[in-house]
């Protein structure tokens, strides 16, 4: 598989990290409750099909980025920095 | 024996070889098949279960019978196929899977039970007793059944692994993949052209047919001379693509050197590919499949394509007098080309009605063959015609049952090929692999002009996709017949008709198959074993499941096809992970001490990929245990040097340097004074301890963090995700510099007098309290000094720039020696951390909350951080937990033991009864006695309980009194003296 980095083009999956759906951008508040809290920390979709996905180009330049990945097909629609992303 | 003036080797370049310890003589450009059927051997391999005698089949990597192993001893290579090896002078082939010789093996009685060892054989009988499966049964079967064996012994040849980028890969480098290739390096793309063949041309090398008005093999040679000559084109031969992956990425394995003696040990064997490509035209032609009839398998018996790829391109007559079979017009150009070769026709049989041969050749129309004779080699063949059988003689026989294109790659990514009933075969499913085209013969396409039209369309398409102007090539003239097949699968009749002929399938196994409900093909497929061999049946799967669709009353596209997945040939594990052997595995990270290390004859220990020193040896010391009680006690009276620069340390800089840090830690850094050093806990999301350590204030707006050695990495990525995805606007730059610094602990009572004797400007108590830092100089060399203390000793880490991390070593060393200290390693270290109740990952293991390991105080009520809302969560608040607690041993057995669990004095040591577990244990020579740290339910309410520890694994039950963690020094006066 293969993952544009926005910063280094298109390169090996084996560069980057995985860290599941991009859900991990946003963290609730400290007192918006338990069932956000247990949402945000444990909960994840597990669609067959699109999802937007944290990777981390750890053996790269270190950019953690969001892609839109199909589950089924691997194939990769975007990719956009997670630090635009989360702005 | 050779045809004169036939072929494309060099009869100028004889190789002489041997096989089985007897010499042969070929020629350069022969394979080991062409030579020794040149020399007209063609018994060269016993089939897997039954032994039976067996010759090539084939011409190419397809090949199911001829296996042999190359070479000897550790550099052997088993299961190498003799159609696909190249001769050179010296090598040596032997056959396998016989004994006591090919000629004649003992285990061919196998043949004899043939009745009693059919399909579903093993499963039904070696079942009980159940023991004996393991211990006897199947190292028999195991024995008697197989295929080359490996040495044993470790192989010293080197591999290798390589990357590959193009616009335009092409598979194959027949008519189609060389129009491919042309027009597509025409039009500017890079283009990578694969062939597995060790010379390009695919069947412009076997057929006597003409494209453009001259040879075809004349013409591929014009065309590779042109591509050879641009930049943009890469020609690969002995590449195979084995595999189609996600996103346009191939596996290839280059057969480097299997065609050269082995006399440059520099020289890889085997190369193994990943091509990127963003566009790929698979041309791989097609492979021909066999009939099944009786005694289909004798030496002898070949694919109609092979023999006329041994004549055409190898010069070799595989028989004085050949008998062709076959259902296709196709069959009738190996008739042709074998009698203008002057080789006698026997027959040329086609089972078609009203069917003329060519000119001279006995043609029977409507015919079937239907046996053969001959014993290690075929003698005779039996025709059929209506009811009416004649026995002819013949010593080869070619049989076509029609082409199948070789789609394997195209679904390897999970598409099914589509039947075609007019060729009965299958063909790729459109846009089966993402960016991939078919041409060609691998697409259905079977004659010369269809290739090369095809080849040529395929690149302007692909051409367009990537957005290069490609123009139309011009098509040279080439052969357009027609193909024409009628169904032909099996041959009824009596006896065993093979289909497999590498793991000895016949078509009654199929029926049997059937009949027991295994309709499935890919039920039939395991239950029969069809397909499972080397070659992966690529000649026999479609018969096999032709004749499963008839036996079950279904078509052949509501069978299906088993599914193809890579690799498309056989990858030695040893190409595949090439590289990754030793040290190529786990790289070794080593510190600036390390040469001044080994010199003292330290045992190092891994530390992740680092090596660390575990102990150093004094002269007289015979035992680990020795040389560990007088380093901490070393530490603990005069001074110790340790190397820590393995410890993770990140950079951190910028305006918002202090909120990251307040938000990554439980506790607080802004409030930290520049100069000063704080212990940090820093929390997963999900509340429990990610790791720990110092960081320092160098400046208002500059840090560094020290963490674990272990999870440097991990905390690296985690500040970046902080940064990255819940911070994005915070001002702040972060740099791992664990490899830019040595940094080496200075620790016990002589620290500072020691640190005095070195540092250009002297310090003191003052200017340097517990857990200040700041710059120093050594000689004039800039450096870091922290006093900080994992020993719980007056204590220091001072840090130089890398490259004088020996020099400064080897200096603090000498100093601390001549002070009555020196040198402490990883075992001292671990005493002297537990002594003071200093947790590491052996604690904070994942499991564990800052409430378990006693640090609740330090999560700041005064702001927010990362896991601070999970670690409030009342389960792991809740005071019943398992918490960290000192144990010492107070009954006659006095070890303790790391994972033993600990129970009440009167429980059972049964699972319900456990109370907690032994994290760490040390011999403490500090207290003269053995100290342990574990997790206890609610710990710390009960100092002065005893517990019983029991091991389970060794059987070691011991009584220990539960005790605050910090054994030593508790009022923490020495750290700061």
């Amino acid at each position: 598989m293969r993952i544009t980095c926005p910063i280094c083009g298109a390169r090996d999956s084996r560069e980057f990290s995985y860290r599941g759906a991009a859900l991990a951008l946003d963290r609730p508040d400290p007192d918006a409750g338990e069932d956000a809290w247990a949402e945000y920390v444990h909960l994840r979709e597990n669609p067959a099909g699109v999802l937007r996905e944290l990777w981390y180009h750890e053996a790269g330049c270190s950019a953690w980025i969001v892609v839109q990945r199909n589950t089924t097909t691997h194939e990769v629609l975007g990719a956009e920095l997670a630090a635009e992303v989360a702005r | 024996m050779r045809v004169q003036g036939r072929g494309l080797i060099d009869r100028n370049t004889p190789v002489s070889f041997t096989f089985d310890g007897v010499a042969h003589e070929g020629f350069a450009g022969d394979t080991v098949a062409s030579a020794l059927l040149a020399g007209g051997v063609r018994l060269m391999g016993r089939s897997f279960k039954y032994h039976r005698p067996r010759g090539p089949l084939t011409a190419g990597s397809e090949e199911p019978n001829a296996l042999v192993t190359i070479g000897r001893g550790a550099a052997a290579d088993p299961n190498t196929r003799a159609t696909v090896q190249e001769v050179f002078e010296g090598l040596e082939v032997s056959s396998q899977n016989r004994w006591p010789s090919l000629g004649f093996d003992l285990m061919s009685v196998n043949d004899l039970f043939a009745p009693f060892l059919a399909a579903g054989f093993y499963y039904k009988t070696f079942m009980w007793p159940r023991a004996f499966w393991e211990k006897l049964y199947e190292p028999v079967i195991r024995r008697a059944a197989g295929l080359g064996a490996l040495s044993g012994q470790p192989n010293e040849d080197r591999y290798e692994r390589a990357w590959a980028h193009c616009d335009v890969l092409v598979i194959g480098s027949g008519p189609a993949g060389l129009m491919a290739a042309l027009t597509a390096a025409r039009a500017g793309l890079d283009v990578i052209l694969a062939e597995e063949d060790a010379r390009m041309g695919g069947r412009c090398l076997a057929e006597r047919e003409e494209v453009g008005g001259r040879p075809a093999h004349v013409w591929a040679g014009e065309v590779l001379a042109e591509l050879g000559a641009m930049p943009n084109v890469r020609l690969m031969t002995r590449t195979t693509v084995t595999g189609a992956y996600d996103g346009g990425t191939y596996g290839a394995l280059e057969r480097v050197s299997h065609h050269l003696p082995a006399t440059d040990p520099r020289r890889p064997r085997e190369c193994f590919w990943r091509i990127a490509a963003r566009r790929t035209i698979l041309c791989a032609g097609a492979l021909e499949r066999p009939v099944a009839f009786r005694n289909n398998d004798r030496p002898g018996v070949m694919t109609a394509g092979a023999v006329r790829a041994y004549l055409n391109r190898w010069g070799v007559a595989t028989g004085k007098s050949v008998a062709v079979f076959g259902n296709t017009d196709d069959a009738h150009r190996t008739a042709r080309d074998l009698a203008d070769a002057g080789v006698h026709v026997a027959a040329l049989i086609d089972t078609r009605e009203g069917v003329t041969g060519p000119a001279g050749i006995p043609t029977f129309s409507g015919s079937v063959v239907c046996n053969t004779g001959g014993g290690k080699a075929l003698d005779s063949i039996t025709i059929r015609r209506g009811g009416r059988e004649d026995r002819i003689a013949a010593d080869c026989l070619a049989i076509s049952g029609g082409w199948n294109p070789t789609v394997h790659l195209t679904c390897h990514m999970n598409a099914r090929p589509r039947w075609r009933d007019d060729i009965l075969s299958f063909v790729p499913a459109p846009d089966a692999v993402p960016g991939m085209e078919a041409a060609g013969a691998c697409n259905g396409a079977f004659s010369t002009a269809a290739c090369l039209r095809e080849g040529a369309e395929a690149a302007l398409r692909v051409a367009e996709a990537l957005g290069a102007k490609a123009a139309a090539p011009e098509l040279p003239p080439a052969e357009d017949d027609p193909y024409r097949i009628a169904a032909l699968w099996h041959v009824p009749g009596k006896g065993r008709a093979w289909l497999d002929f590498q793991n000895d399938v016949t078509v009654k196994d199929v029926h049997q198959a059937a009949v027991e409900n295994f309709r499935s093909v890919e039920h039939m497929k395991r239950y029969t074993t069809q397909g499972m061999a080397t070659d992966q049946g690529k000649n026999s799967n479609v018969a096999a499941l032709a004749i499963l669709a008839d036996a079950t009353g279904r078509g052949i596209p509501e069978t299906g096809t088993t599914t193809f997945r890579p690799p498309y040939v056989p990858v030695s594990i040893a190409a595949m992970g090439a590289g990754a052997q030793g040290k190529g595995f786990a790289p070794q990270r080593l510190t600036t001490s390390h040469k001044a290390t080994t010199e003292r004859g330290a045992p190092m220990i891994e530390a992740g990929l680092w090596y660390r020193p575990s102990y150093f040896p004094a002269p007289g010391e015979t035992t680990w245990r020795q040389s560990c009680d007088r380093e901490v006690a070393m530490v603990r009276t005069a001074v110790g040097i340790c190397d820590v620069s393995t410890l993770g340390k990140i950079d951190i800089q910028g305006p918002d340097a202090a909120a990251m840090l307040d938000f990554v830690y439980t506790n607080s850094f802004s409030t930290l004074a520049e100069g000063r050093v704080r212990y940090g806990l820093m929390l997963r999301e999900d509340g429990h301890v990610m790791d720990d350590g110092t960081t320092a204030r160098l400046g208002d707006q500059h840090f560094v963090m020290t963490t674990t050695t272990a999870a440097a990495g991990q905390v690296m990525k985690h500040l970046e995700f902080v940064h990255q995805c819940l911070r994005p606007d915070w001002d702040l730059s972060m740099i791992s510099v664990t490899e830019q610094w040595a940094q080496f602990a200075v620790a016990g009572p002589k620290s500072r007098e020691l640190l005095n004797g070195l540092l250009d400007q002297p310090i003191d108590d003052a200017t340097w309290p517990f857990m200040s830092c700041g710059k120093i100089a050594v000689q004039g060399v800039e450096g870091r000094l922290f006093r900080i203390s994992f020993s719980g000793e007056h204590a220091y880490e001072i840090a130089v720039p890398a490259r004088f991390g020996d020099s400064l070593f080897r200096l603090l060393v000498a100093r601390a020696e001549g002070m009555g200290g020196g040198l402490y390693g990883m075992e001292a270290l671990n005493v002297l951390r537990i002594e003071k109740g200093h947790i590491t990952h052996a604690e904070i293991h994942g499991r564990t909350t800052a409430f378990d390991i006693g640090m609740q105080r330090m999560v700041s009520q005064k702001k927010d951080c990362i896991g601070k809302t999970m670690s409030e969560r009342p389960g792991l608040m809740d005071g019943g937990r398992e918490r960290l607690v000192g144990l010492r041993p107070v009954g006659a057995v006095q070890q303790l033991i790391a994972g033993a669990h600990l129970f009440g004095m009167d429980d059972a040591p049964v699972r319900v009864n456990d109370q907690g577990y032994i994290t760490s244990t040390c011999w403490s020579p500090t207290l003269g006695g053995t100290l342990a740290l574990g997790f206890l339910k609610r710990g710390p309410e009960r100092y002065g309980e005893t517990v019983k520890m029991v091991d389970h694994v060794r059987g070691i039950t011991a009584v220990c009194e539960v005790v605050n963690p910090v054994f030593f020094d508790p009022e923490g006066g020495r750290v700061r003296g």
